[in-house]
């Protein structure tokens, strides 16, 4: 290899060794459905936070539902499907066109040159 | 077994994190989370290849909270039988003291089928780890082929359902009864339709000293075509319909843990998928296919319950 082009060597080995490091991943790009919580109607009774694929529902002191991660949530509609009371509803993203950073910004997935880099 | 209270495990780290590549409304990293969340030790996990293990380790990226080993799709058994055993061999020599949980997972290719091999030794041999099979019937990392779980006449792409043939035309292997074969100290099924009935039995299994065995039926969305939001209402379909029988056998005897107060036909829970539109497309019902699924399914409900402990 030459021009500066990394070696095999300069390579981290093929071997995923620092965990919890897709947290960094910005999965909510993903999204195409929206969900919205109404914390005037949340009872906090959890169901969504038990049955969410991704780790979204953000909770609190004495397990109190307080909002869904935008960075993570993939908006598959879940947690408003065993929503009791109706406090989650679901809007499409395209609700959401004029805001100036839909999700809550930081690195997004494809950007493994930079997180390479930090290691 | 203790109660589960949900409040207090929130404030819990779960080994599984977020930022996994798993499908929206993906039934997979909710069966491992759930799991996860009735452990009370720290775990060590190795994972079959499949869905999850690929989708929770996109290099340079892990998901793991909890030391991960992938080793490949048929050896899962085998690399935690190995884990086990170097784990207790240097406890011997006092380089661990505390104590720790061996947990191993695959989908349904890697422990019904492609695993399998690895998986009967392990329990053979009585290691003390849990394999948890989350099975979605299907090869679906690959793009939905049948497996040994595939139920008859479901639509994939190897068995598809044309005018040659309504899909599967085999029934389903039952590898919750073949594990129990292997005289383990404890095996359970369960779905997603109750997460405290899942939570509870993971964490027995682990709990229990020597070899567990827990099979979850979990939706695919992509290949079972179905809403991602409707994953808890098929399963609870599943479970209510007894096609997905949720029971354990302790010590070889089985207790059914859910027996549905309405059952409902299996019908509903083959209507309700895509995979079986088939049978139900333009008016041309095929009444034989259901009536045949439904007959499988009283079959096994009817092997499960006569062995069933009164209690």
């Amino acid at each position: 290899m030459s021009g500066g082009a990394p070696c095999w060597q300069d390579i981290l080995p093929g071997t995923v060794t620092l965990g919890e490091s897709s947290r960094v991943v910005e999965t909510g790009l993903w999204r195409s459905l929206r969900p919205i919580l109404d914390v005037e109607k949340c009872v906090s009774c959890l169901k969504c936070w038990v049955q969410c694929p991704d780790m979204s529902i953000q909770t609190g002191e004495g397990g109190a539902v307080q909002g869904i991660d935008m960075f993570f949530c993939k908006g598959c509609g879940i947690c408003a499907a065993v929503c009791p009371t109706g406090a989650i509803s679901i809007r499409p993203e395209s609700d959401f066109q004029d805001e100036a950073d839909a999700s809550s910004g930081g690195a997004s997935p494809g950007k493994v040159g930079e997180l390479v880099g930090q290691l | 077994m203790g109660v589960v209270n949900v409040r207090e495990l929130t404030g819990k780290s779960n080994p599984l994190a977020e930022g996994h590549r798993m499908c929206p409304g993906c039934g997979a990293p909710t069966a491992l989370r759930q799991a996860f969340m009735g452990m009370d030790s720290p775990v060590v996990v190795v994972g079959a290849t499949g869905c999850l293990e690929v989708s929770t380790t996109v290099y340079p990226y892990s998901s793991w909270r909890a030391p991960f080993l992938h080793v490949a799709f048929e050896n899962a058994g085998a690399a935690v039988s190995g884990v086990v055993a170097a784990h207790r061999a240097m406890s011997r020599k006092k380089l661990f003291r505390e104590e720790i949980k061996f947990v191993a997972f695959g989908g349904d290719g890697g422990t019904y089928d492609i695993g399998f091999q690895s998986l009967s030794g392990a329990l053979e041999r009585g290691h003390d780890f849990t394999y948890i099979c989350y099975n979605n019937q299907g090869y679906m990392n690959t793009g939905a082929q049948r497996s040994g779980a595939t139920p008859r006449s479901a639509n994939t792409t190897t068995s598809p359902a044309g005018i040659l043939a309504p899909g599967k035309l085999q029934r389903a292997k039952n590898l919750t009864e073949i594990a129990a074969a292997h005289n383990i100290p404890y095996v359970a099924q369960t779905t997603l339709h109750d997460p405290l009935d899942l939570i509870r039995k993971v964490r027995r299994a682990v709990e229990t000293p020597g070899p567990a065995f827990v099979n979850i039926l979990v939706p695919c969305a992509l290949f079972w075509k179905i809403n991602p939001a409707d994953q808890v209402k098929i399963c609870r379909l599943a479970a209510d319909s007894k096609f997905w029988p949720i029971y354990e056998v302790v010590n070889g005897e089985r207790v059914v843990s859910y027996t549905p107060k309405k059952p409902v036909p299996v019908e509903d829970f083959l209507r309700a998928q895509g995979r079986y539109a088939h049978l139900f497309a333009g008016g041309g019902v095929r009444r034989d296919l259901i009536d045949q699924a439904q007959a499988d399914v009283d079959a096994e409900w009817e092997n499960l319950t006569q062995n069933r402990r009164s209690s």
